[in-house]
């Protein structure tokens, strides 16, 4: 060791090099911080009354957040925040008052009327499979016999001799529980191959197996199919799968995106079916004509207000 | 032995730290034991090991609740992976300090640190697009254990390796002379020197590198088909712990939801019982 | 004689400063004349050319996928049309807060429990045995759970909402294991003859701690920074129910702030189109942590020619 004496008992006592170099990204690191913290004072200092928050179901999600952010512009100083977790977290947050309206990807079950839906887009849902697969349909009782398992090869409905991946969605989602109560099926009778998640996960399983068959959202399956990706929407009882039937009714299945609040809410006057407020005003503005394309470019249907 | 202040108010704030720490993990026992009791007592322990299958959103009083398939499927991919990343990742780091010509150890060095950064979710995504076709053409369905098991093993290589690597670094500089003093051969010093020696480096690289491999939930869930069954081959599709919770927490109410708990729940015990018999294990072993 | 393991010989034959240990001279009895040589050799080789392989595999592809995206817009856009165009600035500027965070959180009470498990507590001692169990056990608690309990904890009871600070700490919980293991890993290293020495010196164990023990234990906290941080960036399921899904540019740590890998997850699983962006966004990602390792590397490397220099 030599003549420095490194220990002198206090800390930073010699100015060395080193510290020299450390200090300024010290200090830069420190103002950095206090600049936040400031920023967050001035934050909650902002309007507390102009803020929304919206959590639920991770397919309306994007919708809501690309709706929110069309909404503050037209009304500045407003601020919508759209957190995901899922149409029962959507729900459960509502009724808490962790949000201020709970997104929901589908219709409102007997247990859960004390909050009221208000749709503000449908949704379809389509049977995909490998561009490859020369299958042109298939019958509603083809499909309950491949997803029951009891046709297990693609030559026993008219196609190549392979042995059909059932592909099929986790259970208490929204999209699998319509699926099942359109085709009168029960979810412990089906024997799937493989099971998936979210919409996309479903698109690429399929698109990776040629003997793969799946059921995901019109939409994302619409835009995959025409941006190249190898899937083909089969029609359902005859009707082609297409956003445009869903819009005029004739495509069978399908489903609300709503939005959702408690009944109870103080919001909500007597005899009104939209809460007053900022809350109203961002459900009346989802609704509207203007929004229509935003809704479209989603690759979802909009209602009639 | 405190012959300062000083020094007692370090020891006192270090166990603060230590407390804190050890804090945390009892935290989220509890938290998983609170939403998950209800269910529990509703369902029964027993429904849990014997009912027929998985089906838990019927209700307590219709649901399946069998968690079994479920752990024999994490077992499964979690020791497949340990399996072959354990020696690839200490390979790894024996040919980045002992074989390689020094420029290209610091380059492999830093892919490997690179591949310890990549989202689980873009593994995943390889794993589905590349991977599965290619497993779905040798033998359908495609998702399945062996795919999980690959992509397991590509996520816990860059941890083992890299401990692995600090490891062999920190051995005394007097090994590496005594072992040329010695005249003993590179491969001689490195099974019978340098591992021995840097066991307790070794060990930890593969405990942290097994709770990685049984905590991993994203890439697992697109990859590893999630029907829920006991499998009897490599190429079945299977459903680990993780990947049910994450399929199916974010549209579960009610006793589904707390069932989804009890999965975690479970999973944090098997946890425990690993560490435990891992700390037997080691205790036997050398602590350098 | 300097003791050779002192940080005079380290830094004059320049060994620590790249990480590797020395180069060895091995025997003569060369490696590939004998059945074990050969093989061993063979199979350390192939280790490291399917390593290799994979990384540029999965590099490439990421690469040549997500290329096309990379421009001066979309680091400086915000996002348009749910992230199909626009930008990911507000992104990457949540990532980097919710990273800092996490480390200001980690760092100090791991390396504090570092030194506790390495220093001050004998090895055998029940206190030490439980912590360091409980560490494994943290280390394999699922990330889902691990942002389930982030949101009870962090942003429900504590209050703090959907935030940065939320995602932040809880990051921290998942971090704190391989950063502390690391860190003691690298403070056991450090030879018994420093201590004793100083003992001797009569210098107060602080002292010894802070001026001698942990500059020379550097390498090995930043192997753990180092995988810390990585763990931290390729985080998705803790994220999402901590620090949210808002891709605004954030104002404060209470704003909620969706990271990089949470973008990269919606984008290719959840939005129908979004598979190109989120390529870029992962290249970005990758990028990022390149970055952020070469400067961690390149400070931890400087406080040690530091210390060798004046010691």
């Amino acid at each position: 060791m030599n003549s420095q004496p490194p220990f002198c008992g206090r800390f930073f006592c010699v100015l060395s090099r080193w510290r020299l170099t450390m200090l300024p990204l010290g200090l830069i690191g420190v103002v950095a911080g206090l600049g936040l913290v400031v920023g967050c004072g001035l934050r909650s200092s902002g309007g507390a009354d102009r803020e929304l928050v919206l959590t639920g179901s991770s397919t309306v999600a994007p919708l809501m957040s690309e709706i929110g952010k069309r909404f503050e512009q037209t009304q500045p100083g407003t601020r919508v925040d759209v957190q995901s977790g899922g149409s029962s977290r959507g729900v459960a947050d509502a009724r808490r008052g962790l949000a201020d309206i709970g997104m929901v990807s589908r219709a409102l079950k007997p247990d859960e009327q004390d909050l009221i839906a208000i749709t503000i887009a449908r949704d379809g849902i389509a049977m995909i499979v490998h561009r490859d697969n020369p299958i042109a349909s298939l019958s509603d009782e083809q499909i309950v016999g491949i997803y029951r398992g009891s046709i297990e090869n693609w030559k026993e409905v008219g196609g190549n001799d392979a042995p059909i991946t059932v592909v099929h969605k986790a259970e208490g989602r929204s999209t699998l529980e319509l699926f099942v109560k359109h085709f009168g099926l029960e979810n412990r009778d089906i024997v799937p191959d493989v099971v998936i998640g979210d919409n996309e996960q479903g698109v690429k399983t399929v698109a990776g197996s040629v003997d793969a068959i799946g059921y995901v959202s019109i939409g994302t399956a619409e835009y995959d199919a025409a941006a190249g990706v190898p899937i083909r929407l089969l029609p359902l009882g005859g009707v082609t799968a297409s956003i445009e039937n869903v819009q005029n009714g004739s495509f069978p299945l399908s489903r609300p995106l709503n939005l959702v609040f408690p009944r109870a809410s103080s919001s909500l006057p007597e005899g009104a079916s939209v809460p007053v407020g900022i809350a109203g005003e961002l459900i009346q503005f989802a609704r509207s004509a203007a929004m229509h394309s935003t809704i479209k470019e989603q690759y979802f249907v909009p209602v009639a207000p | 032995m405190f012959p300062s202040r000083r020094d007692f108010l370090l020891t006192w704030g270090l166990r603060g730290c230590g407390v804190l720490t050890a804090s945390v993990v009892l935290m989220i026992l509890g938290f998983l034991l609170r939403e998950s009791l209800p269910t529990i007592s509703r369902v029964g322990i027993d429904r849990f090991l014997g009912d027929a299958t998985w089906h838990p959103s019927s209700g307590a009083e219709g649901g399946q609740f069998n968690l079994v398939p479920m752990i024999v499927a994490t077992l499964l991919t979690t020791a497949g992976a340990v399996l072959v990343a354990a020696p690839v990742g200490i390979a790894a780091a024996i040919f980045s300090h002992y074989y390689a010509p020094r420029w290209l150890g610091v380059v492999f060095a830093k892919i490997i640190e690179l591949l310890a950064g990549i989202p689980s979710v873009v593994y995943g995504l390889w794993g589905l697009t590349v991977l599965v076709p290619l497993i779905a053409q040798w033998q359908p369905p495609g998702p399945s254990l062996l795919a999980a098991v690959i992509v397991l093993s590509m996520m816990i290589v860059p941890t083992i390796g890299l401990f692995a690597s600090a490891a062999f670094q920190s051995l005394p500089i007097e090994h590496l002379h005594a072992a040329a003093a010695l005249g003993l051969s590179r491969p001689r010093f490195i099974l019978s020197v340098a591992l021995p020696a840097s066991r307790s480096g070794l060990f930890t690289a593969i405990i942290l590198g097994t709770g990685r491999a049984i905590g991993e939930t994203m890439a697992v869930l697109m990859v590893a088909g999630n029907v829920v069954q006991t499998p009897d081959s490599l190429f079945q599709p299977v459903r680990t712990i993780t990947a049910n919770i994450a399929l199916e927490m974010a549209y579960a109410m009610g006793d589904h939801r707390g069932a989804l708990f009890v999965c975690g729940l479970l999973l944090m015990g098997m946890v425990i019982v690993l560490v435990a018999a891992a700390d037997r294990l080691g205790r036997g072993g050398a602590r350098a | 004689m300097p003791d050779s393991n002192s940080p005079e010989a380290r830094s004059k034959d320049g060994l620590d400063l790249s990480g590797l240990s020395a180069r060895p001279q091995f025997g003569a009895a060369s490696a590939l004349t004998t059945i074990p040589g050969l093989l061993l050799a063979t199979a350390v080789w192939s280790v490291a050319a399917i390593v290799s392989g994979l990384f540029l595999w999965i590099i490439a592809d990421i690469v040549v996928q997500g290329l096309p995206s990379l421009s001066w817009t979309f680091l400086t856009e915000s996002p348009r049309n749910a992230g199909r165009e626009g930008g990911i600035a507000p992104i990457i500027v949540s990532t980097l807060l919710v990273l800092g965070v996490a480390i200001v959180a980690a760092v100090p009470l791991g390396v504090g429990t570092a030194v506790l498990l390495a220093e001050v507590t004998q090895t055998e001692n029940w206190f030490a045995r439980l912590v360091r169990r409980s560490l494994d056990v943290l280390a394999g608690v699922p990330s889902i759970v691990f942002g389930l309990f982030g949101n009870a904890f962090f942003c429900i009871t504590l209050g703090l909402g959907f935030s940065i600070l939320s995602g932040g700490l809880t990051l921290a919980c998942m971090v704190l294991p391989i950063l502390i293991r690391a860190t003691e890993e690298g403070i056991r290293a450090v030879p018994r003859e420093y201590r004793s020495g100083a003992a001797a010196l009569g210098i107060s164990r602080t002292m010894t701690l802070w001026r001698l023990v942990l500059p020379a234990a550097v390498p090995g906290i930043v192997v753990g920074l180092v995988l810390g941080i990585g763990r931290a960036l390729a985080e998705t399921a803790a994220l999402i129910f901590t620090s949210g899904y808002v891709d605004r540019m954030p104002g404060s740590l209470f704003d909620s702030g969706r990271v990089l890998s949470v973008h990269i997850f919606d984008l290719s699983m959840n939005v129908a189109g979004g598979d190109q962006q989120a390529y870029g966004a992962a290249l970005i990602l990758i990028l990022m942590l390149l970055v952020i390792n070469i400067i961690v590397s390149y400070v931890g490397q400087r406080y040690l020619r530091h210390t060798a220099s004046t010691s």
